[in-house]
């Protein structure tokens, strides 16, 4: 049985609806919301701030330090058990290399700069979500930045790519499936997040990053114009 | 938090208002968004001001103590997330968060709201066991309160998901609601104290300089069913007075948000 339609009727590289805001955590430097079909996912950005343990104190930069989290209640099924499990530790170092080669921190001697990553709601795509919300928190903290990172998983569904995969996809048993989450450098359209974990051949992934440029190209518009709306000017 | 901010705080309390030119009893704007987290049993978001917390329940079936064969069991959590406040750290639970968590717990679990022996499915082998997480998302102070009312609208809005007796099928829920009696269940008020002055709801400053706080959970005829007090202070007789008489008086205000 061939995947020909999408279980929620998208188009194969259309993603889920999203919505994107800065600015909502006032406690923050920098903050953002990024909610794509049901996944949400909120960014927080301290710093650059004094850095601890002194050890890790790097005169020639800051710090960046990411942090990745889902709240107890934020998936289907048994709770999340708080605190840092493997996998959580582990995309919070991707999601950190992922943003890396966009920030300027070389005139920050000695400090860090931490990005909070918190789920309260999920349905697959929370490292993309996450790494969107945290670029767009980073550029709302001021962060110097040479670009925008936009992220977004491609996914093989038996025969087809495509665009944005939801848990029910993520979980198709009528076929192989493929998860290949990136992330892409707005100015330079390289990449700077790549896992894949599933099946797939050489050609098809030639074809998959292309479509994550594209569809990334499409996120980033959206995070740009959250972060413009901010001070938008309201005229009465 | 220094002598010169303390004595700005105070100056602006001698006149009777708070910072941002409230008067001392007075809260900020409260908003209540239930379902705020679709996957969760229950969740809602409560914002005082620029004050956020979540909670959500979640639903699962365990055995029973075995002193309490016939009951289910409530446990609630609180994680100060770093997300929230430059002051708090990753890492295991600091004495703030349990402190948040226990208070907010004692609140339910006293006032009797929930009748623990619905949740029981069979004796000695099967209950419903009911967990709930505070997660806030900005701290602008007054988590106590705003915690409190965030797990009073999640319990409230909590469905049960489906269950044959053997699997949990959390992705459909039922209309079954918690065996929870809203007339009984608590809303919170924390009183300061700062100088000679009374006050709810702080910021996150006022709430630094503190010098005692009351907590106060208010059933809805008026039983008190819990007391937390803090701050490096004590307080007199007289105090207590004054800080329930505010905890019973507001906790009414705040009844009418957990709809």
């Amino acid at each position: 049985m061939a995947y020909t339609k999408r279980n929620d009727g998208r188009k194969f590289d259309e993603t889920r609806p999203i919505e994107a805001k800065v600015g909502v955590i006032k406690r923050a430097d920098g903050s953002a919301y990024f909610k794509i079909g049901k996944t949400i996912a909120y960014a927080a950005v301290y710093g650059p701030r004094e850095l601890y343990p002194r050890f890790l104190k790097n005169p020639e930069g800051s710090m960046l330090r990411c942090h990745y989290n889902m709240m107890p209640f934020s998936s289907v099924g048994d709770r999340v058990r708080p605190g840092a499990n493997r996998r959580a530790k582990e995309i919070a170092m991707v999601t950190d290399k992922s943003l890396l080669p966009v920030v300027e921190l070389g005139n920050f001697p000695n400090s860090v700069v931490d990005v909070f990553i918190e789920l309260p709601q999920t349905d697959a795509g929370t490292r993309c979500a996450g790494i969107c919300a945290a670029s767009m928190a980073l550029a709302d903290a001021g962060i110097p930045m040479k670009g925008m990172v936009a992220a977004v998983s491609i996914g093989r569904v038996d025969d087809k790519l495509v665009v944005d995969l939801d848990y029910s996809e993520e979980s198709y048993e009528g076929g192989t499936v493929a998860d290949i989450p990136m992330a892409v450098v707005s100015t330079t359209e390289e990449i700077s997040l790549l896992q894949m974990d599933g099946e797939i051949s050489k050609e098809q992934l030639k074809t998959a990053v292309e479509m994550a440029k594209q569809a990334c190209s499409k996120i980033d518009k959206i995070q740009r114009d959250a972060l413009k709306k901010k001070y938008e000017v309201k005229n009465e | 938090m220094n002598k010169q901010q303390k004595q700005h705080i105070l100056n602006f309390l001698e006149k009777g208002i708070k910072l941002d030119g409230r008067k001392l009893e007075d809260y900020r704007e409260i908003k209540v968004e239930k379902g705020f987290s679709e996957n969760a049993e229950g969740s809602a978001k409560v914002t005082i001001g620029d004050t956020i917390v979540t909670a959500g329940v979640k639903l699962s079936v365990e055995s029973p103590y075995p002193d309490t064969p016939d009951k289910g069991t409530v446990m609630i959590n609180a994680e100060l997330l770093p997300l929230s406040n430059p002051e708090f750290e990753s890492g295991p639970p600091s004495i703030d968060s349990i402190e948040l968590a226990r208070v907010v717990d004692r609140g339910i679990r006293e006032s009797g709201a929930i009748d623990f022996k619905k949740l029981c499915i069979k004796e000695k082998e099967k209950a419903w066991s009911i967990l709930v997480d505070i997660c806030p998302i900005n701290d602008d102070g007054n988590l106590f309160d705003a915690s409190a009312l965030a797990v009073v609208a999640a319990l409230l809005e909590t469905k049960f998901p489906e269950y044959d007796g053997e699997v949990i099928d959390y992705k459909k829920k039922t209309n079954k609601a918690l065996p929870v009696d809203k007339k009984k269940i608590p809303t919170s008020c924390t009183v300061l104290k700062i100088g000679e002055h009374f006050l709810v709801d702080p910021n996150t400053e006022e709430e630094k300089c503190v010098d005692a706080r009351l907590t106060v959970e208010v059933e809805e005829d008026g039983t008190i069913c819990a007391l937390q007090k803090g701050g490096d202070n004590a307080i007199s007789d007289k105090d207590i007075e004054k800080m329930i008489d505010i905890g019973i008086k507001k906790s009414k205000e705040l009844r009418k948000h957990i709809g």
